[in-house]
């Protein structure tokens, strides 16, 4: 384990809800609830981030129970739900509405990191509340299969006319098992798995979980290794914002923006190509460093950077100043700093709203622990507006980060890669700052396989958000909030 | 300079009409080498089991590759990166190399078939996309074709928000439990004649998933699929060939 981590076993589960809802009553923020894997004993495990430093707490669970923590810690919520629906353990003296997978009563759970092998799941929708209210209301829903080409998710928009009084999310549509697709395989297959847990932060999710691969194995990844991957993990960075731009001027119906941004975006995911060989960097970033140089010269890298650069600013500029645009986003989808800051808002919707969690500085991993990563880029209004514009400042720093990492890899030492020794084991835990926020990787490994695996994505973890922003917002500023929030489905349900 | 004078320079690609540049500047796919020999470790080198032995030689099944090349890293006398972005194919037997059987003949049926069916929708055609448990990367894709560089509306292609309006069910992902329902029902609001297409590695075989507790292998026990486009994910330009191929109108009538 890295220094910045510190493992807290604890006797009882009653002792972890109490120490957690201390610390974060003291200003440390909860990143994650999770039950680990062991085949005998279950493990409930709570992760507590304070400054520069992570706290894993764990202790064993003997009953199919734990005293609830959300009641004191919010945050823990939707990560209670979780756990029930995986594992069927249950957070008492809360409601646990299904989240990520509804199943009926008595069903037989899959339970991740438990060493079983479950049958194939029939999810029930019929578990979920259906919720009537009063007179002159209604409810929109809205997804599975959405108009556009969207991942799946569905809305239930509950409405009073205009104004929307609740949205309730049903993300578990595309629930793929991914945690217990982990287990048995080798540290190099599951990476290209980690890829595939958030598609479009493939670099931030095998960065994060070679990060974990490698604290167990005690390697270090060389100079070139590390900047190679600075620079892949900011372009992705770029495209991951420019996309939430294009879907921001599409709800506008802002063509010619629309347009040009998404071709800037197109541009993004053809230098990673060139340099990569995947258009999304995939295959690229493996335990102990990167697969290869990169294809193209370092030259010809640092020119195509610069000139998008150049392009993105300009249209920046202009998106910046078209009024009938920003009207949609001024005091749209407002997330209040108090808001975010208790429930530890990850990433660009964090940012947004003033809380600038940046695990590029505060447990600043890779090259990144050398200086190189950027000021947050802080807004305090906590609108689609603020959310944009933390977008378009890290997009100007992502691609000047790209460049200064193109030159630091040439002339980084130490090659791409160091070995990665055979049979690993031991548990540990890897971070990314992705375009969406932190994502942490918790690893068991045992010979050189994988017992365990729980992926969090900032997604799910930015998700009760996005429900909480709905404060006096009309139906037509829906799309506008949700791509705002930029969240990503399959991140959100693995 | 606003908006308006923004818009005017060209990007369009001339693709599938004029070949494209871009087009075969990255890995599209991975091919076994003719006259590769087989060897034991072939098979362990792949995370999905998309490399098997046949008469001594390998055999690669597009429809369960990944396309993440250690094959070619490990084997580089016996398998290459291939820039072709023509990917797509009629028949899942096809897209195994070498083929499993003789293709020729079924193919030929396929696509006669597939002609009948697609006559009447000329050159207007409307795509329902349903993702049905991808990893967010196929629907990036799919989505770039609306972007002023691919621009599928010049073919006379567009997107439809309703299934009784679509000729095209483009289906991504792995057939995740969740969304066999959705699909069924999608697929019953959906007028015929239509045409299915599964878009990517993880819709025709599961990819790196496979079959799990939450995913069925893809979605061709849900469907009946028409056209079958691997790829982890396939780029927007063999998006457009699987699309084309579906429609009869893929100009070089190329080797499917």
């Amino acid at each position: 384990m890295s220094a910045a981590v510190r493992i807290e076993p604890l006797d009882t589960p009653e002792a972890l809800v109490a120490i957690v809802a201390a610390r974060v009553a003291e200003g440390a923020r909860l990143a994650a609830l999770f039950v680990a894997g062991s085949s005998r004993r279950p493990m409930l495990t709570a992760a507590v981030a304070a400054r520069a430093e992570l706290a894993l707490l764990t202790a064993p669970l003997e009953a199919a129970a734990y005293p609830a923590l959300s009641p004191l810690v919010p945050a823990a919520a939707y990560y209670e739900r979780a756990i029930h629906d995986l594992h069927g353990i249950a957070a008492s003296g809360v409601v646990l509405n299904p989240l990520i997978l509804p199943l009926p009563e008595g069903a037989e759970r899959p339970r991740p990191g438990s060493g079983s092998s479950p049958a194939p799941v029939e999810p029930d929708e019929h578990t979920l509340p259906v919720h009537v209210t009063g007179e002159g209301t209604f409810t929109l829903p809205y997804g599975p299969v959405r108009s556009g080409v969207f991942e799946t998710i569905e809305y239930l928009v509950e409405n009073a006319g205009e104004e929307i009084l609740h949205l309730w999310v049903r993300p578990f549509y595309k629930h793929r098992g991914v945690a217990k697709a982990f287990e048995h395989r080798t540290i190099d297959d599951g990476v290209l798995l980690a890829e595939r847990v958030e598609g479009v932060a493939s670099v931030a999710h095998a960065v994060a979980y070679c990060h974990a691969v490698e604290t167990a194995a005690g390697i270090e990844v060389p100079q070139q290794g590390a900047w190679l991957r600075v620079l892949y993990a900011e372009l992705e960075r770029a495209a991951n914002h420019l996309d939430v731009i294009v879907r921001l001027c599409e709800a506008a119906g802002l063509a010619v923006a629309n347009a040009r941004f998404a071709w800037h975006k197109e541009r993004v995911l053809r230098l990673l190509a060139a340099l990569t060989g995947s258009r999304f960097g995939r295959a690229t970033v493996v335990p102990g460093g990167v697969a290869g140089a990169p294809q193209l010269a370092p030259s010809d890298a640092a020119r195509r950077i610069g000139e998008l650069a150049a392009a993105v600013s300009a249209d920046v500029i202009e998106l910046m100043r078209t009024e009938s645009f920003l009207d949609r986003l001024w005091g749209t989808g407002v997330v209040t700093p108090e808001e975010a800051r208790a429930h530890g808002a990850l990433g660009p919707v964090g940012r947004g709203s003033a809380v600038a969690e940046d695990v590029r500085r505060t447990r600043a991993y890779g090259a990144y622990a050398w200086g190189a990563a950027p000021e947050p880029r802080l807004h305090h209004d906590g609108d689609a507006h603020a959310r944009l514009r933390v977008r378009v400042g890290e997009l100007e720093d992502a691609l000047a980060l790209a460049s200064q990492a193109v030159d630091e890899a040439r002339a980084g030492r130490g090659g791409v890669r160091v070995e990665v020794p055979e049979g690993v084991s031991g548990r540990a835990c890897g971070w990314a700052e992705a375009p969406h926020g932190e994502v942490l990787y918790f690893i068991g490994l045992e010979d050189g396989r994988i017992h365990d695996c729980y992926p969090r994505s900032a997604s799910f973890h930015n998700l009760p958000l996005l429900p909480a922003a709905f404060k006096g917002d009309v139906l037509t500023d829906f799309a506008f909030i949700e791509a705002s929030f930029g969240l990503s489905p399959a991140g959100v349900v693995v | 300079m606003p908006w308006a004078t923004r818009g005017l320079r060209v990007v369009t690609t001339g693709y599938p009409h004029t070949p494209d540049d871009y087009g075969g500047s990255f890995r599209a796919a991975v091919s076994p080498l003719p006259g590769a020999r087989w060897e034991p470790d072939m098979a362990q080198v792949c995370p999905t089991g998309a490399i098997t032995e046949h008469d001594g030689v390998p055999r690669l099944d597009h429809g369960r590759c990944i396309v993440c090349g250690r094959c070619v890293r490990r084997f580089p006398r016996a398998f290459r990166s291939d820039a072709a972005v023509e990917t797509a194919a009629l028949l899942r037997d096809a897209l195994v190399v070498p083929p499993l059987r003789e293709t020729d003949e079924a193919l030929a049926r396929v696509r006669a078939a597939l002609a009948r069916r697609v006559r009447r929708l000329r050159r207007s055609v409307h795509i329902r996309h349903v993702d049905a448990g991808s990893d967010g990367t196929e629907e990036w894709e799919i989505a770039a074709l609306l972007n002023p560089v691919y621009d599928v509306h010049r073919l006379g292609i567009f997107f439809t928000a309703s299934p009784r309006h679509a000729d095209i069910l483009l289906v991504t992902g792995a057939g995740s439990a969740g969304m066999l329902r959705p699909l069924r029902i999608t697929v019953e609001a959906t007028a015929a004649p239509f045409v299915v297409v599964a878009c990517g590695t993880d819709a025709i075989s599961g990819g790196l998933l496979g079959r799990g507790y939450a995913t069925r292998g893809g979605v061709s026990e849900e469907l009946a699929v028409d056209v079958w486009i691997p790829g982890s994910p396939p780029s927007p330009f063999s998006i457009l060939h699987g699309l084309l191929l579906a429609l009869g109108r893929f100009p070089k009538g190329g080797p499917a």
